[in-house]
């Protein structure tokens, strides 16, 4: 099993495109004319990319260095940005994020990991866990999020879960009312309703690994757990690695989760969370320019926390 | 056991057929299934029943496991007073576009960069991929004021269709999907119609479309839920009531309605795509794995 990296190269050896290498005897017009063709196919999807991605892209900055007033745009330097690190929310909602994205480390990249080495390891049944799993993905979010809001976490002992921790004689919890209990709130929430897709390619991978490797482990006397430590593991750790990064990406984007679940900010603003403050300056308070700075200050950490993490794991090959 | 067949997994065959690896593995078998079910199917479960409860069972302690008087007023009562019908046609319309406009254009550009590859033509595909590094989040602000005024033609797309279909073009993870399908056509083919004196166009039609049915199916159901799912970016761009999606509107009516009318309008939101992962579920699980995984 190989990630691709870089799924664009091309193979060495590959039968070359007729289109693309004719004779030496073509002539320069007809080269021309294959290439427009090419263009040609190309024209729509590239300008919805220029339009909507790579434009957007170096706006965002450019934006984060202007003001628009009544229509008058200037230019105001580092402005916006230190208006944005002097409002209180701002080091709240990175503490938050933070929070949200180690506590969602912890029980999101874990479970599903071990719910695919469960699945792949029943002969029965497999098809139907697999639909099971990934339902909750195939949910409307706001849907599942009412759902956990409303029925889920009621503070009352009439909510779900509530009336399960009661009926196990466990404590019951006020959960987003509570501020300690926010964010492990919609760290659970946020698990159930996207752990499918982790847990489908990690069987994938498993699926990959060669039974020879388990046999020879085995003659080795190596029981389950130094099975899984020493085989499954090592046998996985690309894409283990991908899943891990790709997850820490999507958790600090954390955002309908406080909208819904938290109306926002939450209790004491344990909700409040870096995306959120993004929506609320542009939306909200009339500050594109601003919501443009904090957005280029969240692309600058992730941007920085993937070349360290590429950097360690590099190392460690 | 039912069958041998499948490779060695972490515990062997073997050792499962024994006395008690066998006694084991049926109750972890039993275990897991009972388990599964109540932590994924039971939630779903709740969300239909409890829409069915009226306000004071709801609010019963403990809650009560099946409705005791069906409350089927509040299915109707969500379907009538959130306009539900016009907000799941706006989404059903969406989503078609949406679909239209991928498997056009992301397929005239994957073919081109995989089959014609055209001058630069590399340097594109890397271009498009990188976007898939963006997070979200960032874009979403000049994506935003670039939809109210779109350089050049100065045009707001602001509660045209075309704000949500375009932008979702630019999906450089379908781009990759169906570019690596038709690196996987062998070149031969193409050599053959080009002798044929079939032109680009007539090759892809003939040749390379009827070919990758199932990575177009993949791409359009990744369409179709895509916009199902999506919530921020509708809200932003689809900012009128008669234009809104079927998950902003119930969020927009949230705040003012009965919990147990929300909950039945999240239940009806979210029946689509149940019945479109119901009937599909084969074509997309395997379209997320082959996406990651290249084995």
């Amino acid at each position: 099993m190989a990630i691709t990296t870089v799924p664009g190269t091309t193979r060495p050896g590959r039968p070359s495109s007729p289109y693309a290498e004719r004779p030496r005897r073509t002539s320069l017009g007809r080269k021309v004319r294959d290439n427009l063709t090419g263009h040609a196919f190309l024209i729509g999807a590239v300008l919805c990319f220029a339009l909507f991605s790579w434009y957007p892209m170096i706006r965002g900055v450019v934006m984060s260095f202007q003001r628009t007033r009544r229509g008058v745009t200037t230019w105001v330097g580092w402005d916006n940005y230190t208006r944005i690190i002097d409002d209180p929310s701002f080091w709240t909602a990175w503490k938050n994020t933070f929070y949200f994205t180690v506590l969602a480390l912890v029980l999101g990249y874990a479970v599903p990991f071990f719910v695919a080495i469960l699945l792949n390891e029943l002969r029965h049944a497999k098809g139907y866990l697999r639909v099971l799993v990934y339902l909750p993905v195939m949910l409307p979010p706001a849907s599942a999020l009412f759902l956990f809001k409303f029925y889920a976490y009621d503070p009352s002992e009439a909510g779900l879960f509530n009336a399960i921790l009661k009926a196990l004689h466990l404590p019951t919890s006020q959960w987003m009312q509570s501020p300690g209990m926010t964010m492990p709130a919609m760290v659970i929430a946020s698990t159930w309703m996207n752990m499918g897709g982790a847990v489908l390619i990690y069987l994938a991978a498993l699926q990959n690994i060669p039974g020879e490797l388990y046999e020879a482990a085995e003659l080795d006397g190596a029981g389950i757990w130094r099975r899984i430590w020493n085989v499954t593991i090592p046998q996985t750790r690309l894409i283990l690695a991908l899943m891990a990064m790709m997850q820490i990406v999507a958790t600090m984007q954390l955002f309908i989760e406080p909208l819904i679940l938290a109306n926002g900010a939450g209790a004491e603003d344990s909700a409040t969370s870096v995306a959120y403050l993004i929506y609320q300056h542009g939306f909200f308070q009339n500050d594109l320019n601003g919501a443009a700075a904090l957005g280029v200050i969240m692309l600058v950490v992730l941007a920085g926390f993937s070349a360290v993490y590429l950097r360690l794991t590099a190392k460690q090959d | 056991m039912a069958h041998d067949s499948g490779t060695r997994t972490l515990i062997s065959h073997a050792q499962l057929r024994r006395g008690r690896g066998k006694a084991i593995y049926w109750t972890l078998v039993a275990v897991v299934v009972v388990g599964f079910t109540l932590v994924f199917l039971g939630p779903l479960y709740w969300m239909v029943t409890g829409a069915l409860k009226s306000g004071q069972e709801i609010a019963q302690t403990p809650p009560s496991l099946f409705p005791q008087d069906p409350q089927w007023q509040n299915y109707a009562d969500a379907w009538n007073n959130l306009a539900l019908a016009k907000l799941l046609f706006n989404t059903f319309y969406y989503a078609a576009g949406a679909v239209l406009f991928q498997l056009v254009l992301d397929t005239a550009a994957a073919y081109a960069m995989s089959k014609l590859r055209p001058i630069f033509g590399n340097a594109i595909l890397a271009m498009m991929l990188a976007t898939l590094m963006i997070p979200a989040m960032v874009l979403i602000v000049p994506q935003y004021v670039t939809v109210i005024d779109l350089p050049i033609l100065h045009i707001n797309l602001l509660d045209s269709p075309f704000a949500i279909w375009l932008p979702l073009v630019a999906n450089a993870f379908n781009i990759f999907l169906l570019k690596r399908f038709f690196d996987s056509i062998p070149e031969d083919l193409m050599a053959a119609a080009l002798i044929d004196g079939a032109t680009a166009l007539r090759t892809l039609w003939s040749v390379v479309l009827p070919m990758s049915r199932p990575i177009l199916g993949v791409v359009s159901i990744f369409a179709v839920t895509a916009v199902w799912k999506d919530f921020l970016w509708p809200k932003l761009v689809m900012p009128s009531p008669e234009t809104r999606t079927v998950s902003v509107g119930i969020y927009a009516f949230a705040g003012g309605t009965p919990m147990n009318v929300v909950i039945a309008a999240s239940v009806i939101a979210a029946i689509p795509t149940v019945i479109i992962f119901l009937i599909f579920q084969r074509n997309i699980m395997s379209g997320l794995t082959t996406g990651s995984l290249k084995g």
